[in-house]
């Protein structure tokens, strides 16, 4: 008997005794000797508690984390603080241990988190309406490209390749179940630019795509942007970093319709890409097309206030195939930890922690680029991750670079050549509140030395 | 009004607050680093910086511990009480697992770390595939989808690239009709249109409806087994063939797995996809409604169409250990469904959890599941059986579905009703309004991690509602009375819907 | 609306919904008894004027808190006035569904369709 379940043979007589049964094979009967299982499953015989602990504890000592190296890796997810309420909170049983809320009258903790997390989605989006989150980031996007459909019935989606990789392959993939067709639009010098947008766009448009601050960590000129997917009568879909809505405008403020993103940043573990949420906030007219759970506020039979998952027919337990989306949940656990995290941060904070990155983006960026072999990618302003050049060869020389980083503790960001042909040279490089000055100094001699010495070998492989 | 002893106190049952509008200006919980490099004007043009910060709340770190503790005492949850919701497998969620996956070398490794400086994270996550692969009896698994929805989209979608890869070009998915709402959804998703298949007298497929309905534009069966009427289909064996003679896949529904670890495959019942709900069967934690993870497992066929990335195992070299890799290189892959690999803080607590139970465990999970529910169900047979009889059937796997729809007429009390008045008593309801087949449907799973004494007092809170609704039922029609909140007004909710706090 | 009631001027359809006719111009709407069983309506969204509906088809969808219905019309047309004030108090389809309640107003194709619906008997007694 493992310790999970708690029937004693006593127990089960008496159980088998009520049910009428001789024994608890007899209760499955149903299952035709067909398809029944021969012999057992193959797996090793269980372990005590501590055993499967030092088995976990093992494997993580496999891996080097963000404890164990200096990051500057991040495209995408971020290697932030997190506060120490927040594990406290997200492991408290009463949020941790619940089902969605379907009995409103014993889950108003959950339903007011919901209501005040979509709110302050809503505040930092700049967009009157947000859900109560999806799974993450690129699925979101993925989302969004959906309800764009819904909207204007239109095919063809047009991205640009500063959405992030993983972003735009989701796209591609969900596009080909719900019957649209995705158009790429190249950066020029790390942006995306009107004119091959406006040269991509036609009536047969439903949404564009774009990314704040892009993959490169550029900020985008979203207004521009907006107008010119106005024009044609397509939506603007924009996928942001949340984290650096303090000091950029708000989406909302600049012509976007639908503002998704990953919300990891926001008070969440990286735990290797997941569990982490995604959000969704939209313009007032698209609430009733918007995927997933939706927290409102009501009063309960004595006129207290109160709150429930609210617009339900949306969903696909009630319009099934005719549903806005065909997910069941919010990511609820980790939306809790991003609003708690917003709270924690506050009205100053938010802005704080974005005017820190800017900077230290900018000094890194100027740092590093002043390295012999290092350029910049481009000059465009860009908060918490830039790109660099490293005249070092090609991708396989800048794979050889980071090694030569992680060798000396530092992890030394992303090679933009693993998803961009464009790029092949290319290193991009992420600043959170965690990296000092110090450690991008530290980093500067460290790549500095890394740079060095693969020009040194490329040097003599093209004198021999 | 008879309310029970006890119920919310004063606190639970304060006006609700939220933390927008708690705080004051100035407060804060958050310190900044310094600015430790030289500072630089204007580095984001004006037209690009926020014009005015988020309004976002303004508190000091003790409030907002408060406030979100407070709100906490304002839920209920599944480590303080009975929560038999049916389909939802709630049961218990071992705290080893909260402490292995917050372990720093699992929470904060980077989904972007060079594979090899990651290789605890690959091989936990390559023995969890072959686990996994052998619970279902099939030999491929993909971690990445997020939640059984996204799984089953996985599924679809790999289903319509088979066939595409075959030169054909299929339209339509079938499904029974007590099917959970996400089959259909995700089907509309994936393109193809959905057709529905009757159940017969048993609640099981109807076999003569579905060879009737499978032809050459068949791309797919979805089929929950047990289904959500707590039944395994004894035509299973003839479904699966009538499926594969039509040239379709047969998608599994996983829900329902904890019914029957041990006894029976998914792959030896002849499906070709299966999607692992591990916040039900394997304990992830529900948290309120996510996160989970929908891993699916395929066929032989199947497999070049699995998400990409997949985790692949390396021989050993210069005589080592053996290696593990991510492999992008599939060219018949769907692609991806989401960014990196999937939840893998949710991939470290299913392990542990198998690592804890072995096959042996496992067995007796799906064994006690099933004894609690046949259990439960004997007993309210006998006590109420009249008022709320079980839907199809005899007996059951891990869940049952009885119908109010007797009480409803005797009494004067529907299934939300009682389902309200169970709040009183302390307990979850379980589900109700679902399977829509069954009219007043009251949906039953006590999970293998209940007590006896549990499922008993369970049974005694039923009774002694019903008693009390055959002398009085408007206690129940107008409960609950000692939650922290009574009847909410939904309506009118959804009619002026406010899903955002004006600031 | 506390009481059930099918006022005796208007033509049903059997699927719980009542037109009434005006020369070629006809009302549309649903019955006391649909909505009685949809329970409180908490949305409507009317389909544009211009339209043409079918009989027998659906044209709009209304929805309760757990359900979403669609409306069938009982005559074919095209919709030449819709309810706007529904979007605003979706209730009134609860409390006057002959009155406020009305949904659409429909310039008919083919009068002669009227002989297909029912009068207030004949629908009443297929409720029973």
């Amino acid at each position: 008997m493992s310790g999970y379940t708690a029937a004693t043979p006593q127990d089960i007589a008496l159980m088998l005794d009520v049910i009428g049964v001789d024994s608890i094979e007899q209760l499955f009967d149903g299952i035709p000797p067909g398809v029944r299982l021969d012999g057992e499953i193959d797996l090793a015989p269980g372990l005590p508690e501590q055993a499967v602990y030092a088995e976990l504890r093992r494997l993580a000592a496999r891996n080097v984390s963000t404890e164990d190296e200096v990051c500057f890796l991040g495209a995408g997810m971020y290697d932030h603080y997190v506060p120490s309420i927040i594990d406290m909170l997200m492991s408290r049983s009463e949020f941790l241990t619940p089902y969605t809320p379907y009995q409103p009258e014993v889950s108003q903790g959950g339903l007011q988190v919901m209501f005040e997390y979509q709110t302050a989605i809503s505040e930092l989006t700049g967009l009157p309406v947000s859900n109560a989150s999806l799974y993450e980031g690129p699925s979101a996007v993925g989302a969004a490209a959906y309800l764009a459909k819904l909207a204007n019935k239109r095919k063809r989606i047009v991205v640009s390749r500063g959405v992030h990789p993983h972003s735009r392959e989701t796209l591609h993939t969900l596009a080909t179940g719900y019957g649209m067709t995705v158009d790429e639009i190249a950066l020029t010098d790390g942006l995306t630019d009107l004119d091959p947008l406006r040269a991509a766009l036609g009536d047969d448009v439903s949404a564009v795509i774009i990314q704040q601050p892009n993959f490169l960590g550029t900020i985008e000129e979203v207004q521009a942007l907006s107008d010119a997917a106005h024009e044609v009568g397509a939506l603007m879909i924009c996928a942001a970093d949340p984290l650096t809505l303090g000091v950029i405008e708000a989406p909302g403020a600049q012509g976007v319709d639908v503002c998704v993103g990953e919300g990891q940043t926001l008070g969440n573990r990286l735990d290797f890409g997941g569990p982490s949420f995604g959000f969704f906030a939209a313009a007032e007219k698209h609430l009733r097309s918007m995927p997933g759970r939706i927290a409102g506020e009501t009063t309960d039979a004595d006129s207290r206030r109160g709150f429930v998952l609210t617009l339900q027919t949306r969903e696909q337990h009630i319009r099934r195939e005719k549903a806005t989306s065909n997910i069941c949940t919010s990511q609820a656990l980790n939306a809790l930890g991003g609003v708690v995290y917003l709270s924690w941060l506050g009205r100053q904070g938010i802005v704080e922690i974005g005017e820190l990155m800017l900077q230290r983006t900018h000094y890194a960026r100027e740092t590093l680029s002043a390295i012999d072999g290092v350029q910049k990618l481009h000059d465009w302003p860009v908060v918490r991750e830039f790109a660099l050049r490293l005249d070092v060869g090609g991708p396989d020389e800048v794979q050889r670079v980071l090694e030569r980083c992680a060798a000396a503790g530092i992890n030394a960001g992303y090679a933009l050549g693993r998803s961009y042909d464009e790029y092949p040279d290319g290193l991009l490089v992420a600043i959170t509140e965690q990296r000092s000055r110090a450690d991008i100094d530290r980093f500067a001699i460290v790549l500095a030395n890394a740079v060095a010495a693969e020009r040194a070998l490329l040097a003599s492989e093209v004198a021999a | 009004m008879s309310a029970l002893e006890g119920g919310a106190t004063a606190q639970q049952r304060e006006r609700a607050t939220t933390i927008f509008e708690k705080g004051a200006p100035g407060r804060r919980a958050f310190s900044a680093p310094a600015l430790d490099v030289p500072h630089v004007d204007d580095l984001i043009p004006a037209r690009l910086r926020r014009a005015a910060p988020p309004r976002l709340p303004e508190a000091s770190e003790p409030e907002i511990v408060r406030h979100y503790v407070n709100l906490s005492k304002r839920n209920f949850d599944l480590d303080s009480s009975f929560y038999p919701l049916g389909s939802c497998t709630m049961k218990h969620n071992p705290r080893l697992h909260e402490r292995v996956a917050g372990l720093p070398g699992h929470a904060r490794l980077h989904p972007l770390q060079d594979p090899k400086r990651a290789q605890g994270a690959l091989e936990l996550m390559f023995n969890l595939q072959q686990a996994l692969g052998e619970i279902a009896g099939l030999p491929h698994v993909s971690l990445q989808p997020s939640a059984g929805s996204h799984g089953e989209l996985a599924g679809v979608l790999a289903t319509r690239a088979y066939h595409a890869d075959r030169g054909e070009q299929r339209t339509t998915v079938l499904t029974p009709e007590s099917a959970h709402g996400t089959n259909p959804a995700t089907v509309t998703m994936a393109g193809y249109e959905t057709v529905k298949v009757k159940l017969d007298a048993a609640g099981g497929v109807d076999v003569d409806d579905l060879r009737a309905k499978a032809d050459e534009h068949t791309a797919c069966l979805m089929l929950t087994n047990p289904s959500t009427l707590g039944i395994f289909d004894p035509n299973i064996e003839e479904i699966a063939a009538i499926v594969h003679a039509v040239g379709a896949t047969l998608y599994y529904d996983g829900a329902n797995l904890n019914a029957i670890m041990g006894y029976a495959r998914p792959g030896d019942m002849g499906f070709d996809i299966v999607h692992f709900n591990l916040h039900k069967t394997f304990t992830q934690p529900h948290g309120g409604g996510g996160p989970g993870a929908g891993p699916i497992a395929v066929s032989e066929r199947m497999e070049p169409y699995l998400p990409r990335p997949q985790v692949v195992r390396k021989p050993p070299a210069n005589g080592g250990g053996p290696t593990f890799d991510l492999d992008h290189d599939r060219p018949k892959s769907i692609g991806k469904l989401r960014g990196f690999q999937g939840n893998y803080g949710v991939f470290v607590r299913t392990y542990a959890y198998i690592l804890s139970l072995g096959a042996e465990g496992l067995k007796e999970i799906s064994e006690i599941a099933v004894l609690n529910a046949n259990y439960l169900l004997a007993r309210l047979r006998a006590e109420v059986g009249d008022l709320l009889p079980l839907a199809f059937g005899e007996r059951c796997m891990h869940e049952f579905v009885l119908s109010g729809a007797p009480m409803r007429k005797q009494l004067g009390i529907r299934t939300l009703d009682l389902a309200k008045r169970l709040l009183d008593h302390g307990m979850h309801p379980p589900t109700v309004y679902f399977p829509l087949v069954v009219d007043e449907a009251l949906l039953i799973e006590p999970t293998e991690t209940e007590t006896r004494e549990t499922l008993d007092e369970f049974v005694d809170a039923i009774v002694a509602i019903v008693r009390e609704a055959a002398q009085d039922p408007e206690i129940a029609r107008n409960a609950p009375y000692t939650t922290p909140v009574r009847r909410l007004d939904e309506a009118g909710a959804a009619k002026r819907p406010r899903v955002r706090q004006a600031l | 609306m506390a009481e059930a009631s099918y006022p005796d001027e208007l033509r049903y359809h059997p699927e719980h919904d009542w037109a009434k006719v005006d020369d070629a111009i006809a009302t549309f709407g649903i019955t006391w008894f649909a909505q009685d069983a949809l329970g409180e309506v908490v949305f409507f969204e009317p389909p544009q004027v211009g339209t043409s509906v079918t009989a027998n088809d659906y044209y709009a969808e209304v929805e309760s808190v757990k359900a979403v219905s669609e409306v069938i019309a009982p005559l074919s047309g095209e919709i030449v006035e819709v309810n706007l004030g529904l979007s605003e108090t979706p209730e009134a389809i609860n409390e006057d569904p002959y009155g406020e309640g009305w949904m659409v107003k429909v310039k008919l194709s083919d009068p002669s369709e009227l002989d297909t619906l029912l009068d207030r008997d004949t629908y009443v007694g297929g409720l029973e």
